[in-house]
């Protein structure tokens, strides 16, 4: 196995032209960079729009639930294709960008952000108004029998409730960032440093037939997806077992 | 049925420290909640089958639920009132409210728990205010646990001392004691009414089980269908004349007053002599289980019409220790069940079934002996 693939890459990496690279490291921590942004992006986000998804009785709130929830069924490059419209240089948004930034929103890391959070957004929403649901109603009656406004009641009952959702949510929006691939092409394109994912990266080797290095590169994302779905599996389970529903 | 007005007038508190409700709220097709009541400091309880409104009421005080229309007024101040357009929201009404379950926070401490209505205080102060309540419950020592970490008591004392160390104005109970087994229950619920008999207010407590009526309650309140059906002292209700809802409720068609007249405590028994408000001299004497009583403490003693034998002959060679001669002073059907009104010294109603009124070819006049197993006799206090 080892032979042949490096026998390819002797052959087709010196054929193409192409420096065999079996880690692009830029790309990791341009990756990492991305991914960290994303969710801390979307927990902001995700934290307010999950309380309002888990207890406002508004009559079309399934609407709001079911665009939430688009970005988990439609094709990455249906959600790129209009993020890019609507960021691109024609677009209102855009041009306001480029008047006050001198940049452009497409093609850059900006963008990338942009076009991230709304592709993880369900990942981050759904897992944490999940469990702010599941908090006992009771307990909200009576954090406000005893006099603590809404706004208290959620940092001090809802959200220590909600650990393991607040870790699957955050662990979820992580990897799934760090995996997506269609969004980032089609928003950021492919320019190192820039908007060159790992991901981008591994379709590029394979493309210039460098397959130890995208080996390598996709062990690296399925190591690092596996550790994080371990920590919210494990997570989950040892909290259920140290606090039993009262 | 005591619903009374000279008991309402009598019973009217002042309202400066007593609680006003008058309250109407749709539940669904078949069920309204409408009842109007006053009531004063100290237990009140609240009274009847699942599903007969007692939580609402409790939600509609504390705001949890808004009722269509009505009024509520606790120590002087409106919460609701729907003529003026009041509804205070919950967190402004200075409510102690023990839920069914307790509603613990689990993830925090009991300190923590008893702490966190208080947390406009500066810390100090906070766990200060939060130990003397958890020490005047006797349970200082649980400070550090969690709820899941505490029996049903401790339980059961730690929301208690959570919702009075905020100094509410009005303490309302949802069975707080549902959750327990029968023999800590009754503990508990002496505990409980030790602790909050004497505060200078209102305490609505609800149940359905008779026993704590009678350990907790000095007034009660029935409720059924929504609406208020009967109210006075557990004896007046419970014993009133035939109230057929309230002493099916109750559970015990007959209660009567009792004197405990010798105590056996090697057979774990007791004589009490019973009478009743219509055979006020009674000489009936009856054996029942041995409780902590001595010579001459006024109990009333509860006894199902169903635990009642009914005789046409004397009984022999029987178990049971109390057989009582009398006559059949009425007979009448309700549904399957033949209702017999029995005078033997005391009036008695037994429950028979159509068969053995028909075998038995009961009449009223018939001489009859009436059999009761003493575990049949249930000691309720006064």
């Amino acid at each position: 196995m080892d032979e042949h693939r490096s026998c390819d890459n002797a052959q087709y990496g010196a054929r193409s032209g192409y420096t065999v690279v079996l880690m692009d490291w830029q790309a990791f921590w341009l990756t990492i960079r991305l991914a960290v942004s994303v969710t801390a992006i979307l927990l902001v986000i995700g934290l307010p729009l999950a309380y309002w998804i888990a207890f406002s009785h508004w009559r079309w709130k399934f609407l709001v639930e079911a665009l939430v929830g688009l970005p988990i069924v439609l094709p990455p490059t249906v959600l790129g294709l209009y993020v890019l419209i609507a960021l691109g240089q024609r677009s209102p948004i855009g041009r306001l960008w480029q008047s006050l930034t001198g940049q452009p929103l497409v093609f850059t890391f900006t963008g990338l952000v942009i076009g991230s959070v709304l592709y993880s957004l369900p990942f981050a929403v759904q897992p944490l108004a999940a469990s702010f649901t599941s908090v006992d109603s009771r307990l909200l009656a009576a954090s406000a029998v005893l006099g603590v406004s809404k706004h208290r009641t959620f940092w001090r009952v809802i959200l220590p409730l909600s650990v393991s959702g607040l870790v699957t949510a955050t662990a979820l929006t992580f990897a799934h960032t760090m995996g997506e691939f269609g969004v980032v092409l089609m928003v950021g394109g492919n320019i190192p440093g820039a908007t060159r994912t790992l991901s981008i990266d591994i379709y590029d080797q394979v493309q210039n037939l460098n397959y130890a290095g995208a080996n390598t590169t996709a062990l690296v994302l399925v190591v690092i997806a596996f550790a994080l779905l371990s920590v919210v599996y494990s997570f989950n389970r040892s909290l259920w077992r140290v606090l039993p529903r009262a | 049925m005591v619903t009374s007005t000279d008991n309402l007038v009598e019973s009217a508190p002042s309202t400066a420290e007593g609680v006003e409700v008058r309250i109407r709220k749709r539940q669904s097709e078949a069920f309204d909640l409408d009842l109007a009541c006053q009531l004063g400091r100290g237990i009140t309880i609240i009274f009847g089958a699942s599903g007969a409104g007692k939580t609402t009421l409790l939600d509609c005080i504390a705001g949890l639920t808004s009722p269509d229309s009505g009024r509520v007024v606790v120590a002087g101040r409106t919460l609701f009132d729907s003529d003026r357009g009041i509804n205070l929201p919950v967190q402004a009404r200075r409510i102690g409210y023990v839920f069914q379950d307790l509603a613990l926070f689990p993830h925090l401490s009991v300190e923590e728990n008893v702490g966190y209505g208080l947390s406009g205080l500066d810390p100090r102060e906070r766990s200060h205010r939060a130990r003397t309540a958890l020490d005047s419950l006797g349970i200082l020592s649980l400070i550090q646990r969690r709820p899941a970490q505490l029996s049903g008591g401790e339980r059961q004392r730690v929301a208690l001392a959570r919702a009075l160390v905020t100094e509410p104005s009005i303490l309302l109970l949802d069975e707080p004691l549902a959750a327990l087994d029968l023999p800590v229950r009754m503990k508990i619920a002496e505990d409980l009414r030790r602790s909050i008999q004497d505060l200078p207010i209102p305490a609505l407590y609800v149940t359905h089980s008779r026993d704590e009526v009678f350990v907790l309650g000095e007034r009660m309140i029935v409720i059924e269908g929504g609406k208020l059906i009967a109210q006075g002292t557990p004896h007046e209700v419970l014993s009133a004349p035939r109230g057929e809802t309230v002493a099916q409720l109750a559970g015990f068609e007959n209660i009567f007053d009792a004197q405990v007249s010798s105590v056996h405590e090697e057979r774990g028994t007791m004589t009490c002599r019973i009478g009743s408000a219509r055979f006020e001299a009674s000489q009936v004497e009856i054996e029942t289980p041995l409780v902590n009583a001595s010579v001459g403490t006024q109990l009333r003693v509860g006894i199902s019409a169903g635990d009642v034998l009914l005789a046409t002959s004397a009984p022999v060679g029987l178990s049971a220790r109390n057989i009582f001669a009398g006559k059949l002073v009425s007979l009448w059907q309700r549904d399957m069940i033949v209702v017999a009104q029995v005078d033997c010294g005391v009036e008695m109603f037994v429950h028979l079934t159509l068969a053995a009124r028909d075998s038995l070819q009961l009449q009223p006049g018939r001489e009859v002996w009436l059999i009761v197993k003493t575990h049949s006799c249930h000691l309720l206090a006064v």
